[in-house]
C-alpha cells in the first residue's frame, strides 16, 4: 500500500524534523534565555531578524539558501574549497533550511518561558547557594518546561508539512532529500490520488497523536504546579 | 593588612561596637531617593527593621543579601568581609538565609525537594543543623511529599523559612514574611517565629512595617525614615522614647518583660512577676517560669498618685515618672514610667497632668486592665550568645505552643 519511495520519504521527514528540532532547542535555548534578559538596545534587531522566516515566503527563504549553500554560495563555496561538498541537494542543507524556517517558532515559546520566570525565583535559588549556572538548570530550565514543550512541537510539526524551501534548497531526490509533503504533491500531480491519500493519512493521523500526546504532557505539568 | 585599614575605618566612620556580629555601610542615590544608613546588628536575636513603605527597609534587606550591589557599601559578618572597595562576595557565596515576602517556593519541587535545595548545596562539613531538626522545628512532618499549591500560604511560609535555614545560615534575614498572609494565617505562623526566635542563635534580621510583629518578636530595632537610621536600641527602649515616632502615634505601645509565677484557675487568672511588681492577666496556658512579652497600649494606662480603693482595675504598679513629653495631640501628654527594670508610656489627658502636678521623679501608680496580650518570649539583650551557626538550643522542658 505504501511505496518504498513513499516510506522512504516519510522517513526522510521525521528524520529532518528530529533532528533539526534537536539542534534548534540546544541553540536555541542560550540566545533565548539571553534575549529574555538583555537591556542592550540592539536587542530588537535580533529580535527582528529572529522572526524574519515567519513573514518572509518559503520561497524566498529557500532561494537565498540555495544561492548561500550553494558551490558557488559563501558557504558552500568554502566548504567546497575545503574539500568538503556544497550543501545544496543534500540532507544537511535540509537540516539548515528547516533550522532557519522553524527559529521563530522556536524562540518566541522559549524567550516568552524565560521571561515568565520571575527574576524571584532565581534570586531564591541564589540565596539557597546556588551558582549562577546551577541556577539555570535546577530553576530556570525546569520553570520554562511547557516552553520547550511547545517548542518543541511547533517546530517539529511545522518541519513536517515544510514545502517550499526544501523544494527550493532540496531538489526532490527520493530517498534523500524527498520529503512526504513533496511526495504527495507529486502524487496529486501524476494524478495519483490513491497513494496521495495514504500519505496524507498517515500525516493527519501522526500529527493528531503528536499533539494529544502533547496536550496530556502539559496537563500533567500542570498538576505540578506551573503557573500557580 | 588592607583588610585591617578598612575595617578600623568602618568602625571610626560609623562609631560602632567592636563586640557586634554585622556592621553595614550602604550609600546610594536613586533619583529623588537617598539611601545612606549605618549600622550594626547584634549577633543573637531579632532585629527589626522598621518603617514605612519607601523608608529603604527592603534595599537594606536585598543589600545585606548581595542581591543588590551598591558601590562605596560596606558589609561585615563577624570575621567575614562580604563587601567592601575591593571585593563583592556574590549572593550564593554568602552564607545567609532569605525568606522573601511571598513565599516563593519552587513551583516544580515538592515541599522536601524545595528544604532539600539549599541544603544540599552546603558542604556536609559546613552543616550545623539536620534536615529532621529543621522539619520538626517548623513541624514540617506531614507536609514533605505536597507540592507548594497544595499548601495553605501560612503553611508555605513556614517550608520558605525551613528551606532558608536548611543551609545552615549564619545570618537569617527575613522580608515581611507575614505581610502577604492573611490573619488567619498570620496567627497560624506567629508561634512557630516566636519558636525559631527561640531556638536560634544567629542574628536575625526582620524587615516589617507593622509595630505587632515588631512588639511580639523583635529584640531590637532599627528604625528608618527616608533611607535613613532615626534611631536604634533594644525594642522597649525604642518603644518608649518621647522623641521617636513610635511612642507618639496614637496606638503606641510599650512591652514588658514578665515571667509566669502561677494561675489563679478559679478566675482564670494568671499571676506574672514584671520588674519586681505582681501582674495580673488574663489566663494564659503556659506553665510558671515561662516568660511572656506583655503589651500594653499607651492609652490604656491611666495614673494614680495613691492605689485607689474600690477601682475595678485589677493592676496597680509602683512607678517613677520619668518623663512627660507633648502628645501630637495637644489634649494629651505622653508620661514615661520606670519600675524595676521595665518602662512603660502612658497618655493621660493634659488636663489630668496638670491636676495631679506629674513631674519627672515622682512616685506614681500606673493602673492597667488584665486584658492585655501576651506572647512567649524569650528575650535577650545585645551580646549574649555570640555563637555565630545555626544551631538549635535545647528546648526549655515543657515548652508549649499554645497561644
Amino acid at each position: 500500500m505504501l511505496s518504498p519511495q513513499d516510506a522512504g520519504a516519510l522517513w526522510v521527514t521525521f528524520k529532518l524534523a528530529l533532528i533539526s528540532t534537536a539542534i534548534l532547542l540546544v541553540l536555541c535555548t542560550p540566545l533565548a534565555w539571553w534575549l529574555a534578559h538583555t537591556r542592550w538596545r540592539g536587542k530588537t534587531l535580533i529580535e527582528a531578524l529572529v522572526m524574519l522566516p515567519l513573514v518572509l515566503p518559503p520561497t524566498v527563504l529557500g532561494f537565498y539558501l540555495l544561492i548561500l549553500l550553494g558551490p558557488r554560495g559563501w558557504v558552500g563555496g568554502t566548504l567546497e574549497s575545503l574539500g568538503f561538498n556544497h550543501l545544496a541537494f543534500s540532507f544537511s542543507g535540509l537540516v539548515i533550511g528547516s533550522m532557519i524556517y522553524s527559529l521563530p517558532f522556536v524562540m518566541q515559546p522559549l524567550t516568552a518561558a524565560f521571561q515568565a520566570t520571575s527574576g524571584r525565583m532565581l534570586e531564591v535559588a541564589a540565596t539557597l547557594r546556588a551558582s549562577p549556572l546551577d541556577r539555570f538548570f535546577s530553576v530556570a530550565m525546569p520553570l520554562a518546561r511547557r516552553g520547550f514543550l511547545t517548542a518543541a512541537v511547533l517546530s517539529f510539526a511545522h518541519t513536517l508539512g515544510e514545502f517550499g524551501v526544501i523544494i527550493m534548497l532540496g531538489g526532490n531526490i527520493p530517498g534523500r532529500t524527498q520529503v512526504a509533503s513533496i511526495a504527495i504533491y507529486d502524487h496529486v500531480e501524476a494524478m495519483d490520488y490513491a497513494s496521495a491519500h495514504t500519505l496524507s493519512l498517515i500525516l493527519v493521523v501522526l500529527s493528531f497523536a503528536l499533539l494529544v500526546a502533547v496536550y496530556g504532557l502539559n496537563r500533567k505539568f500542570k498538576v505540578v504546579g506551573i503557573g500557580s | 593588612m588592607q583588610n585591617e585599614t578598612t575595617q578600623t575605618e568602618l568602625l571610626t566612620q560609623t562609631e560602632l561596637l567592636t563586640q557586634t556580629e554585622l556592621q553595614a555601610r550602604f550609600y546610594v542615590e536613586r533619583g529623588d531617593f537617598t539611601l545612606d544608613v549605618a549600622f550594626s546588628i547584634p549577633s543573637c536575636g531579632i532585629t527589626a527593621l522598621f518603617g514605612r513603605s519607601g523608608s529603604g527597609k527592603t534595599t537594606i534587606l536585598r543589600c545585606l543579601a548581595g542581591l543588590e550591589h551598591l558601590d562605596g557599601s560596606q558589609l561585615r559578618l563577624g570575621d567575614e568581609v562580604w563587601q567592601d572597595a575591593e571585593r563583592f562576595v556574590p549572593v550564593h557565596q554568602r552564607a545567609l538565609g532569605y525568606v522573601f515576602q511571598e513565599a516563593s517556593l519552587f513551583p516544580h519541587l515538592s515541599v522536601r525537594g524545595n528544604l532539600l535545595y539549599g541544603y544540599q548545596r552546603v558542604a556536609p562539613a559546613e552543616r550545623s543543623v539536620t534536615f529532621d531538626e529543621t522539619i520538626a522545628l517548623l513541624g514540617l512532618e506531614n507536609l514533605l511529599e505536597r507540592y507548594p499549591d497544595k499548601l495553605s500560604g501560612g503553611q508555605r511560609q513556614r517550608v520558605s523559612i525551613g528551606r532558608a535555614l536548611l543551609t545552615s545560615p549564619r545570618l537569617l534575614l527575613m522580608d515581611e514574611p507575614l505581610a502577604a498572609l492573611d490573619d488567619t494565617s498570620k496567627a497560624e505562623i506567629l508561634p512557630w517565629l516566636e519558636r525559631l526566635h527561640e531556638s536560634l542563635s544567629i542574628p536575625v534580621v526582620y524587615v516589617s512595617h507593622s509595630i505587632d510583629e515588631v512588639a511580639r518578636l523583635a529584640d531590637h530595632m532599627l528604625l528608618l525614615e527616608n533611607g535613613r537610621v532615626l534611631a536604634q536600641g533594644p525594642l522597649q527602649e525604642m518603644l518608649t522614647r518621647p522623641d521617636l515616632p513610635l511612642a507618639r502615634s496614637g496606638n503606641a505601645s510599650t512591652v514588658l518583660n514578665a515571667t509566669v509565677v502561677g494561675h489563679d484557675a478559679q478566675h482564670h487568672l494568671s499571676v506574672l512577676e514584671c520588674g519586681g511588681e505582681r501582674l495580673l492577666v488574663s489566663r494564659q496556658y503556659v506553665s510558671p517560669g515561662q516568660r511572656l512579652r506583655v503589651r500594653v497600649t499607651a492609652r490604656d494606662v491611666a495614673i494614680a498618685l495613691t492605689p485607689p480603693a474600690g477601682s475595678s482595675v485589677s493592676n496597680c504598679l509602683e512607678t517613677q515618672v520619668e518623663s512627660i513629653s507633648d502628645d501630637p495631640q495637644p489634649s494629651h501628654v505622653l508620661v514615661g514610667l520606670t519600675f524595676g527594670d521595665q518602662k512603660l508610656i502612658a497618655r493621660i489627658a493634659r488636663h489630668a497632668q496638670e491636676q495631679l502636678k506629674l513631674a519627672p521623679g515622682m512616685s506614681a501608680y500606673a493602673l492597667v486592665d488584665i486584658a492585655l496580650s501576651c506572647s512567649e518570649a524569650s528575650w535577650r539583650t545585645s551580646g549574649t550568645a555570640p555563637k555565630a551557626n545555626a544551631q538549635y538550643r535545647e528546648q526549655r522542658p515543657g515548652f508549649s505552643l499554645i497561644q
